[in-house]
């Protein structure tokens, strides 16, 4: 950096258009190579890794959905043993929850918000980097117990005394909790970078006003991520303690309470239903407005009503708890409060259908996976009311009218967002085009087969079918659903896999895009698909919320960054306006290297409560290389 | 597919009720009833509510747009009229969330009034079957029995609720909404039935390998035959007669048997297992895995771990001789 420095500072403003994509690749590009690969910090390459391997995670969370599936189509069926079965189940819901769901929806976001306010890396890209090494261990973690028959066995949410030390003998429960460690770990450190990326890196002129709603949401999703974490971290590391050196905070019996698991997992447990939830409302709400060819409709409520959903959802957990015998009046308030969530969810539907009626719709994949969210998500929303009320709960908590409901929000509220917001991004992130006709097969299949597999649910929870059962005896009268449900399991799994081969095939062969194949409004179309190394060549200046429609002829652009460095524009809070030029790290190893040793702690210390002893040693010289001072001034105003 | 086909399940719902003994929607318990209606309630409600948004929806997709050059502009008359649909919706939406809760609240304490008891019944969970305990007016009343629960028609029956172990969740949807049993966190329940009958019940909460086999047994009966079940209970195990039954008897007192499952009467009192003394006089036996016979029984204790993989009997050896002397005294314990 040194010899940077001692050279004059060259600004974008002395070079000609070529000469600073030019200027700005050299400084910006990540090296090829393993070594570059691993050093990288750049958050597009970051974020696209972070999606694919979320993306892997869903399709091997997919395969247990299916061992289920092929389990309970028919009673008694002894295809996997109890213990399988509680492994398979088990990984299957936690997989879904912290491998995939809760990091695809970062990933999204590593990728998009930079690009959608306009900046040309993430803040604390090193931070990013280590997150993403992080969330692979915990990964790996978690899928090679698994495979070494080491797989938790106590369910995603691993209820004390079960997964306690005298219930849960082995490792198992162990590498529950330290999975999650290793997850929310990394869904802390993106959550921090993308607040910082949001307050202080938006493009001049973007105001708070005119932020897009992909964005606010993942701001909302960002605050409820280190809101909520915490309390699930405190819980699994008590477990931990409990299993390893002999605490007692779960332990009746030495004063301890096994309903203080359920406050403090649920504390974050239902939080994350929304940490999920609000960023597919974010893609719905862009996708909507670039599709329905409007601005969307009513864009203060749907930023309030965002931010209300997210206060709101720390004020519901106790409504998993509805049958553990609290006092009475204290679950009525839960119940309306739970209840309440539903008024912005509602605001939220109806501007959506505003939009769509004041605008020209164009029917493309993407679209149909949004009418598809509406369809689906509002009937998950209704029986998420519906649970809400206690005693409608008392008939239908740990039953399938429970994995039906969730099932109706997650995969209907949050996947079928996704995948569309995986078809219209996907030009963005790969430079061209998924297949149109093989998309609306794709929609279909997962539609109807999600439908059929999962509304029969519904009512095999009311005819008394419990949740998490591994099998059934002949003389209930549910075989006949739950044939139906797994032969419909199929439809559905037929669905995504056509999503993979078309993604993995456009990937390859699909017709290039351009960089707006979509028309769309936002800035992350305002550079060439893929963008390049530094994103912008220069920095874009807003003046409005839907710049691309209001400034469709040229783009007004900052200038003065120096292109022989790292520098980003760092913008005041509410109104975007430039403050500084500031300095954004380069590619570095220490971030892996962190990464590795931290892995290694956290492992070890399932086995020995030495490791935090001896394995903070390499952790901390590993953060002493990352943070080792640079000589270089870190901003200038 | 059509607004039709997708309503056609949920329409079916109220249809559904002709499933038997273990469902939310056949109730013959005084709460069940009460909650059958709240579930009819708001299913019809929110059913209405989807369709609703489902035809705005389709009338939004299906309006004729008049061109527009630019996609940005927007004719403020529309948007004022648009606004107002909105925020229209959006007060029906908090009629209809508050009227549910309303609707809901009230239910509620419906529910928590329903506690005049007269009979106790403690319930243990307990991986993975529950131990049941009768209360007479003196100790020596007292009883022990397992996974079959005889209540009287039409009285309120107080469930005290204790998790032994871990974390079980009390379970009869004929008769009433469920509540879990804590370890450390003693619950309570008012069941009353209606109607006579056999209501099956089982365990909700996920409770580790056999929890897909942890069911039981409510039969409600009228007074009088309560009464002589409760009677014949209380009176300890019946002396075999026959001399298989006797032989089944010594065999099952010198086996390690002894040591987890109690006989009242004998010198079996064990009490990890379920307590045997009217063992015989059970519908099912394994916590509702099987019907009771000397087969079913003779099958349970040769293999146990095959029949119910993980749960905590072991598998005892025994000669052929005794393990058909000692099923024939188990079927013996009427």
């Amino acid at each position: 950096m040194s010899e940077n420095v001692a050279r004059s500072d060259t600004r974008d403003t002395e070079l000609g258009r070529p000469l600073v994509g030019a200027a700005l690749e050299d400084t910006w590009a990540t090296p090829s190579g393993f070594w570059g690969a691993l050093s990288t910090v750049d958050h597009k390459i970051i974020g696209r890794r972070y999606i694919l391997t979320a993306f892997v995670f869903l399709a091997m969370g997919g395969v247990l959905a299916m061992l289920i599936r092929l389990q309970l189509a028919r009673p008694e069926a002894r295809l996997l043993s109890p213990d399988r079965y509680n492994q398979i189940f088990t990984m299957h819901g936690a997989n879904m929850m912290f491998l995939f769901a809760v990091p695809v929806m970062e990933a999204m976001a590593v990728y998009l918000v930079p690009l959608m306010v306009g900046t040309r890396n993430i803040a604390f890209p090193r931070l990013n980097a280590f997150s993403y090494w992080i969330y692979l261990a915990g990964g790996l973690l978690l899928w090679i117990a698994f495979a070494l028959d080491m797989g938790p066995d106590v369910g995603w949410f691993a209820y004390v005394p079960l997964s306690g030390p005298q219930y849960a003998a082995g490792k198992r429960a162990d590498i529950w909790a330290q999975m999650i460690t290793f997850t929310e770990l990394s869904a802390l450190a993106v959550a921090v970078e993308l607040v910082v990326t949001i307050f202080k890196q938006r493009a001049p002129g973007m105001t708070l006003d005119r932020i897009p709603l992909f964005v606010w949401s993942m701001l909302v999703t960002a605050f409820l991520v280190i809101m909520a974490m915490p309390a699930i971290m405190v819980a699994s590391t008590s477990l931990i303690l409990d299993r390893l050196v002999g605490t007692h905070f779960f332990n009746p019996a030495e004063g301890g309470d096994v309903l203080l698991w359920q406050h403090l997992f649920w504390f974050f447990g239902h939080p994350e239903v929304y940490i999920i939830f609000l960023p597919a409302v974010g893609m719905v709400s862009t996708l909507i407005s670039t599709f329905a060819r409007r601005p969307v409709f009513g864009y203060l409520a749907l930023v309030m009503a965002l931010i209300a959903t997210g206060i709101l959802s720390f004020g519901l957990w106790v409504h998993h708890m509805f049958v553990t015998g609290l006092p009475r009046l204290g679950e009525s308030f839960f119940t309306a409060s739970s209840m309440a969530i539903g008024i912005p969810a509602g605001v939220q539907i109806f501007c959506w259908i505003a939009t769509l009626w004041d605008g020209k719709p164009v029917y493309k994949t993407p679209l149909l996976f949004i009418i598809g969210f509406i369809v689906t998500f509002v009937i998950g929303g209704l029986t998420g009311v519906m649970v809400a009320s206690v005693p409608f709960d008392t008939q239908v908590h740990d039953t399938y009218f429970v994995v039906a409901h969730f099932h109706y929000v997650l995969v209907g509220g949050a996947v079928f967002p996704l995948i569309g917001a995986i078809y219209y991004w996907f030009p963005k992130i790969t430079g061209r085009m998924m297949s149109e006709r093989i998309g609306r097969w794709v929609f279909w299949l997962i539609f109807i087969g999600f439908n059929l597999t999962f509304f029969p649910m519904h009512i095999l929870g009311l005819q008394g079918m419990p949740r998490r059962i591994y099998t059934y005896q002949p003389d209930m009268p549910w075989s006949g659903l739950n044939l139906f449900a797994s032969a419909s399991a199929v439809i559905l799994a037929a669905g995504f896999l056509l999503f993979f081969v078309d993604a993995f095939r456009s990937a390859r062969y699909g017709p290039p895009s351009g960089p707006n194949p979509w028309d769309a409004p936002t800035l992350e179309w305002a550079t060439s698909s893929p963008p390049p190394s530094y994103n912008f060549a220069r920095i874009p200046v807003v003046f409005g919320a839907s710049p691309l429609w209001e400034q469709n002829e040229t783009l007004a652009v900052a200038d003065g960054l120096r292109v022989d460095r790292r520098e980003l524009v760092v913008t005041s809070l509410v109104a975007a306006k430039p403050q500084a030029r500031e300095a954004s790290p380069r590619n570095s190893i220490w971030p892996l290297l962190a990464a590795i040793s931290t892995s290694v702690m956290l492992i070890w210390s399932i086995f020995s409560p030495w490791a935090v002893v001896w394995g903070s040693i390499p952790i901390a010289i590993a953060l002493i290389g990352w943070f080792w001072p640079k000589g270089v001034p870190e901003d200038e105003a | 597919m059509t607004l039709l086909q997708r309503l056609a399940p949920l329409m079916m719902l109220p249809l559904c009720s002709c499933n038997g003994w273990q469902s939310a929607l056949d109730p013959h318990g005084e709460s069940a009833i009460s909650l059958k209606a709240l579930i009819l309630l708001i299913v019809t409600v929110c059913s209405v509510v989807w369709m609703l948004v489902m035809i705005a929806l389709i009338l939004a997709l299906r309006r004729s747009h008049p061109p527009r050059p630019r996609p940005l502009q927007r004719d403020p008359r529309t948007a004022r009229r648009m606004g107002a649909t909105v925020i229209a919706a959006v007060a029906a939406t908090v009629a209809v969330i508050s009227g549910l809760t309303v609707a809901s609240f009230f239910t509620t304490r419906a529910l928590a009034v329903a506690g005049r008891d007269d009979l106790t019944i403690k319930v243990s969970g307990l991986q993975w079957w529950w131990n049941v305990e009768y209360f007479g007016a003196t100790p020596d009343q007292n009883f022990t029995t397992a996974n079959e629960i005889h209540i009287p028609v039409g009285r309120t029956v107080r469930f005290q609720l204790e998790g032994d172990d871990v974390i079980h969740s009390f379970w009869v949807p004929s008769l009433a909404g469920k509540q879990d049993l804590i370890p450390g966190r003693p619950n309570e329940l008012s069941v009353r039935a209606e109607r006579a009958g056999v209501y099956r019940g089982q365990c909700a909460e996920f409770c580790g390998l056999q929890h897909a086999h942890m069911a039981f047994f409510v039969i409600a009966e009228n007074e009088s035959d309560f009464d002589k079940w409760a009677n014949a209970q209380r009176r300890p195990a019946a002396q075999p007669t026959d001399a298989d039954a006797v032989a089944g008897q010594q065999a099952f007192l010198s086996k390690p048997c002894a040591a987890c499952h109690a006989i009242r009467g004998t010198k079996a009192t064990g009490t990890s297992g379920p307590d045997l003394t009217h063992v015989g006089s059970r519908k099912y036996i394994g916590a509702g895995l099987f019907e009771t016979t000397r087969g079913s029984l003779a099958a349970w204790i040769a293999d146990p771990q095959t029949l119910k993989p993980g749960n905590n009997m072991p598998l005892v050896p025994l000669s052929q001789q005794d393990l058909l002397s000692i099923s024939a005294y188990l079927a013996s314990l009427k």
